[in-house]
């Protein structure tokens, strides 16, 4: 250990008369960064071509945890219920962060204190707000009867057609707030002077949010889009606790179904296939979006300013 | 990255001069913004209606539950609730969870704030392709990884241990600590670097003794962020612990409702209470977290 530090300290020395800090110091974050996620990634590409109830021996299987899942018709539904879902959180949530980032990047007062309160559902955790939504949905002793108002008084969670929908809901509600901090910090990158010059054209504040807030948060816009449809993968522990992927399998989306396939029905082979699929699907979607916002972006970002 | 364009532009006349916040919509003779507004306001009755609802129902007893207006708060509130949630057991969940989050916190805080420093002050291809790895991760679904990780923590004999939720909450803070940290210490000014080399100091002490003092609210908001996400992860602690002496607060809040099944506000009560520690530390250091934040993810 003390020769380590003595060598690594000494090419540093070395080094930081041209070259700045020695590789080194990434080691540390790298080695976790190798050990509980890059080889899990591998493992989890070896796994799907075994079969393993999670317990006893692992046994080579070839392809047939992946002939089980692809043939399977609760895999086609899962995937299904999740591109719904991230297509319908994306249009819900995109829009409403952006307004709210915009409304809230203002410097009144009264603007960042609502910055401040739109904040708290990010300090539920994803337990806490299903159990919160469970009780108030409930169609006896929730919301509904409480505001008196019958068309929210419905067995929200038990009816396949709407539940799809309380589950976007609830979504939304968990991780608007993160966005809208996004598009804040966004909009207040945004030079003055653009505006100014906008105002001394005549354009109003309609003309100003669609010629010169949206254009310069294009940037902003990949970066909440990625976190967001790379996040509506890993939507668990919400789903698992309000609605547990039902009723019947209206909810059970991907990240749920590995889930239950492995560590319910001890099909670890199938899960793996299914975790593949996940990782697949996660590098397409980002990869894709980062591409819509093409290279070279620092150098783009303050034209003009 | 704003801040080294500007240095690199000729000095202008003030009024173009680039300011911390546009202040649109306070210049004379502007309209309020009416439809914003209440686009704003309608969003905070979104946010508070079921946190309103979560604290008046924890407060009910379970009588009052059934004959009260559910919207309504309690004619005789009680705290009979938090009490039977604090019995079962609530400080051993509140300690286990307090553990993991520290735990996992600082080394992840510690090895990202290095390799931030390398990737932004250093260069060559150990250095770039460990910081492309890092943004890699951003863009992977990292908890496709389960099943792995729960066969190398049993392997490794560390099922139903917290080590076994330290240990891959650290690697899974990596990529966006580093991502965000990266983007605070672009703006240090190269200048400070510059002069205390000169003054013969190493990287490892200018890492140290200039960096990190400068950094300080970079790495606290940093902390805040990773802290709310293990505090709050839920499904390390499913897989991965199963005895009640390892529980922590969220996994705890699912076995509540089993355990008080028809008691809804006793559920409620601690929810209140898994969420009360983060609560009083957003009220300490809301500024700086959300300063934090919205300047981090926006670089």
């Amino acid at each position: 250990m003390a020769s380590i530090t003595t060598t690594s300290r000494r090419t540093l020395s070395r080094q930081s008369l041209s070259k700045g800090p020695s590789g080194w110091l990434v080691a540390p974050a790298l080695v976790f960064f190798l050990v509980f996620a890059v080889i899990p990634l591998a493992g989890v590409l070896f796994l799907s071509f075994t079969s393993w109830d999670g317990l006893g021996e692992i046994r080579l299987d070839g392809v047939g945890s992946w002939a089980s899942v692809l043939t399977d018709p609760v895999t086609g539904n899962a995937l299904l219920v999740t591109a719904k879902i991230i297509v319908y959180s994306f249009v819900v949530q995109a829009p409403i962060s952006l307004l709210l980032g915009v409304f809230t990047s203002g410097a009144q007062k009264y603007r960042a204190a609502l910055a401040v309160l739109y904040f708290v559902p990010l300090l539920l955790s994803s337990a806490a707000v299903a159990i919160a939504f469970k009780a108030l949905l409930d169609p006896n002793f929730g919301m509904g009867p409480g505001l008196g108002i019958p068309a929210l008084a419905q067995d929200w969670l038990g009816n396949s057609d709407l539940v799809l929908f309380v589950v976007v809901f609830v979504i939304a509600w968990q991780f608007v707030p993160f966005h809208t901090l996004i598009y804040q910090g966004g909009v207040r990158q945004i030079p003055a002077s653009l505006y100014e010059a906008a105002q001394i054209d005549g354009a109003g504040r309609i003309k100003q949010f669609f010629h010169v807030t949206l254009p310069q948060l294009k940037y902003t816009m990949i970066t909440s889009s990625t976190l967001m449809v790379v996040g509506s993968l890993a939507y668990f522990d919400l789903v698992f606790v309000l609605t547990a992927g039902g009723p019947g399998y209206s909810t059970r989306l991907l990240p749920l179904h590995m889930y239950l396939t492995g560590f319910k029905a001890n099909d670890m082979g199938a899960a793996s296939a299914l975790g593949v699929i996940l990782v697949v699907i996660g590098l397409v979607l980002a990869l894709f979006l980062q591409r819509l916002g093409g290279r070279n972006r620092s150098a783009s970002q303050l034209e003009g300013a | 990255m704003a801040s080294t364009t500007q240095l690199a532009v000729p000095p202008v006349a003030p009024a173009t001069r680039r300011q911390p916040a546009p202040r649109r919509g306070k210049g004379p003779g502007r309209r309020p913004n009416l439809i914003g507004s209440l686009g704003a306001w309608i969003w905070l009755a979104v946010i508070i209606l079921p946190v309103y609802y979560v604290i008046i129902t924890s407060l009910k007893d379970q009588a009052g539950f059934f004959t009260t207006n559910p919207m309504m708060p309690p004619t005789e509130p009680t705290l009979d609730n938090y009490k039977l949630v604090l019995e079962k057991d609530f400080a051993k969940y509140f300690a286990n969870s307090l553990i993991v989050t520290v735990g996992s916190v600082i080394p992840a805080l510690l090895v990202s704030f290095m390799a931030a420093y390398a990737i932004v002050r250093g260069s060559g291809w150990f250095i770039t392709s460990t910081s492309k790895l890092f943004l890699l991760g951003l863009a992977i679904p990292l908890h496709a990884t389960i099943i792995p990780i729960y066969w190398m923590i049993t392997r490794a004999h560390m099922y139903d241990t917290l080590l076994a939720l330290i240990l891959p909450s650290i690697a899974f803070a990596i990529p966006i600590s580093v991502l965000i940290l990266s983007n605070f210490m672009r703006d240090v000014p190269n200048e400070l670097f510059e002069s205390m080399r000169l003054d013969g100091c190493s990287d490892w002490t200018m890492m140290w003794r200039l960096a990190l003092p400068l950094m300080r609210p970079a790495v606290v908001t940093v902390g805040i962020y990773n802290a709310l996400h293990v505090w709050n992860g839920f499904l390390f602690p499913l897989i991965l612990t199963q005895s009640p002496s390892t529980r922590v607060l969220p996994l705890s809040l699912w076995t509540f409702q089993d355990e008080f099944t028809a008691n809804i506000p006793a559920v409620l009560a601690s929810v209140v209470l898994a969420t009360l520690p983060l609560l009083v530390l957003y009220v300490m250091a809301r500024r700086q977290l959300l300063s934090g934040l919205t300047a981090g993810f926006s670089k």
